[in-house]
């Protein structure tokens, strides 16, 4: 009786899972994959808030599906019944897009991740976001929209790039957006266009965030010469209060108007920036800027971790979106790098190309690569406030090409 | 306007452009091209609206201060005195070789920060550029 049990206990545990099950050597991989992605976030510190918390829902699905069904924390089969797609549909059409289910049946990630399905998350980020972003520096230079335009390239490069490589529009716009480098708009669109690739895609984008350090200097060298480097560019005028104020208004009413798919992103970004800058809702942009972000990061973060299932994830589809990723990535830099030079010329001088790398969204990062690589070249250089233009300019640009690619592709 | 309005628009704009993009079977090439240039005269665009919020913001600004400064009374100038020995608890003069003043105030603010420090209590020799 005893030993009944006891065999019982063993079978059904998560060690002999791996043995017993089908998929128990992918849940493994994935198990070791949590790990080296739990090292990247700690010790290296690659993205850490968003890095350990996707590392975490990886981890956790991965070990919760081995002692099944009734244990697991996220179940892939739930939500391909919600979609109507993958393995597990048949005599589920009641699922199809029916939340009462996921609530019913789900695990603790399950209902999490409603507020991935539900593009939640990524606008309550983006309320942060705008709180926590000085839109004084773009205001003063309105040309750098166009280096944020420019540094769009890569998205649209890499969408065709993964078109060739036999990805359906949806997906390949998914994939594209990586070269945006904006986290939150990456899942929103590929939540929208190709939920089923939504693990990979979070994690491509957010690594090659971290990596922006090492991916985007080799590029600037290669493109600019050491005098275009050197330049140092004149003081930004002084934007008033009522600019500040005035401009989240405009872009909000400008914007959605000429993209609607766009009034998510946009429309919450500029809310959180309105937030901060009336200077009457100090308590509000202090939550949106601190506990909000620190709660939707943490809820997104093991969400969208939870999708990395072995059996999907270990796909050569995946190996694809990491290297088309990072060709996004690149491409993005040598758009704005490119549309900065000519800037330069235009200018006679004044304007330095390397703020145009800026122009891909990862604020701050990618303008503090700019002021460094400047620095380099001509150590009295002060590039930050003049690349954080383009920079907060890119995600304006990012959400625009989220919006369209969103409205062209989203039925 | 309403939203679906303008996304009606929109479409018909897309439409008139490139009729292709519309259709699902659209060569990809045509709608990253499509992407792009909606992207980037979508911001142009924007630049354009920002350049003129800036101008008027900025003319209203100069025209209220030339009406503070003509209903204003004109204030003398303090003489300036020379010679006069630092204020206790100021940094004195600096001295500067190949530095803007504005960067070295601004290296200035940065040391006091980092050392958290009142600016006043700290005392700047000189700053010089190393090339």
């Amino acid at each position: 009786m005893i030993f009944d049990k006891l065999g019982k206990l063993v079978t059904e545990s998560g060690f002999a899972q791996i043995i017993l099950s089908a998929d128990g050597w992918k849940a493994l991989i994935m198990i070791a994959i949590a790990c080296v992605l739990l090292y990247l976030g700690i010790k290296k510190q690659y993205e850490p808030l968003l890095m350990v918390g996707i590392a975490v829902g990886c981890l956790l699905a991965n070990v919760s599906v081995l002692g099944g069904f009734e244990n697991a924390l996220y179940h892939q089969e739930l939500w391909d019944r919600f979609l109507n797609s993958g393995a597990y549909t048949e005599g589920y059409e009641e699922y199809l897009h029916n939340y009462g289910y996921i609530l019913s049946e789900g695990g603790l990630i399950d209902i999490l991740y409603i507020g991935v399905k539900a593009g939640i998350y990524p606008c309550l980020i983006f309320i942060g976001i705008g709180a926590m972003t000085d839109f004084g520096p773009l205001i003063s230079n309105p040309k750098s929209l166009l280096l944020g335009a420019a540094a769009q390239f890569g998205v649209f490069f890499a969408f065709f790039g993964a078109t060739l490589l036999g990805f359906n529009n949806n997906a390949a716009a998914s994939i594209g957006i990586i070269g945006g480098a904006d986290g939150p708009t990456a899942i929103l669109t590929t939540t929208k266009l190709a939920p089923q690739y939504l693990g990979p895609i979070a994690v491509a984008a957010y690594s090659y965030m971290a990596l922006i350090p090492m991916i985007q200097p080799p590029i600037k060298k290669a493109l600019t010469t050491e005098k275009e480097r050197s330049v140092k560019m004149t003081q930004l005028r002084e934007v008033s209060k009522t600019e500040k104020i005035l401009f989240p208004i405009i872009v909000t009413i400008f914007v959605v108007l000429l993209l609607p798919s766009t009034a998510p992103l946009i429309g919450c970004l500029m809310f959180g920036n309105l937030l901060k800058e009336t200077g009457v809702t100090e308590r509000l942009s202090d939550v949106a800027q601190n506990a909000l972000m620190n709660i939707v990061t943490l809820f997104l973060g093991i969400s969208v971790g939870a999708t990395m299932v072995g059996s999907r994830f270990l796909e050569f589809d995946t190996i694809k979106i990491i290297v088309l990723g990072l060709v996004a990535f690149c491409f993005s830099t040598v758009g704005g790098l490119l549309v900065g030079k000519l800037m330069y010329r235009l200018s006679g001088g004044k304007i330095n190309p390397l703020i145009g790398s800026a122009g891909v969204s990862a604020v701050p990062m990618a303008a503090r690569v700019s002021q460094k690589v400047g620095q380099k070249a001509n150590p009295s250089n002060f590039l930050l406030m003049h690349a954080m233009g383009p920079n907060v300019a890119g995600v304006i640009g990012s959400a625009i090409a989220a919006g369209f690619l969103i409205s062209m592709f989203g039925g | 306007m309403s939203i679906a309005f303008a996304d009606e628009i929109v479409n018909e704009v897309i439409e008139t452009v490139a009729p292709a993009a519309t259709e699902a079977s659209a060569p990809p090439i045509v709608n990253a091209i499509l992407g792009y240039l909606v992207v980037f005269i979508g911001l142009a665009l924007l630049m354009v609206v920002i350049i003129v919020m800036g101008k008027i913001m900025v003319a209203a600004s100069k025209k209220k201060a030339e009406k503070a400064a003509e209903t204003a009374p004109a204030v003398e100038a303090a003489p300036v005195k020379k010679d006069l020995p630092a204020a206790p608890g100021s940094a004195g003069e600096v001295k500067l070789y190949d530095t803007d003043p504005a960067d070295a105030a601004m290296i200035m603010a940065i040391v006091a920060d980092k050392l958290q420090k009142p600016l006043n209590e700290l005392r700047f020799v000189s700053i010089k550029e190393v090339k």
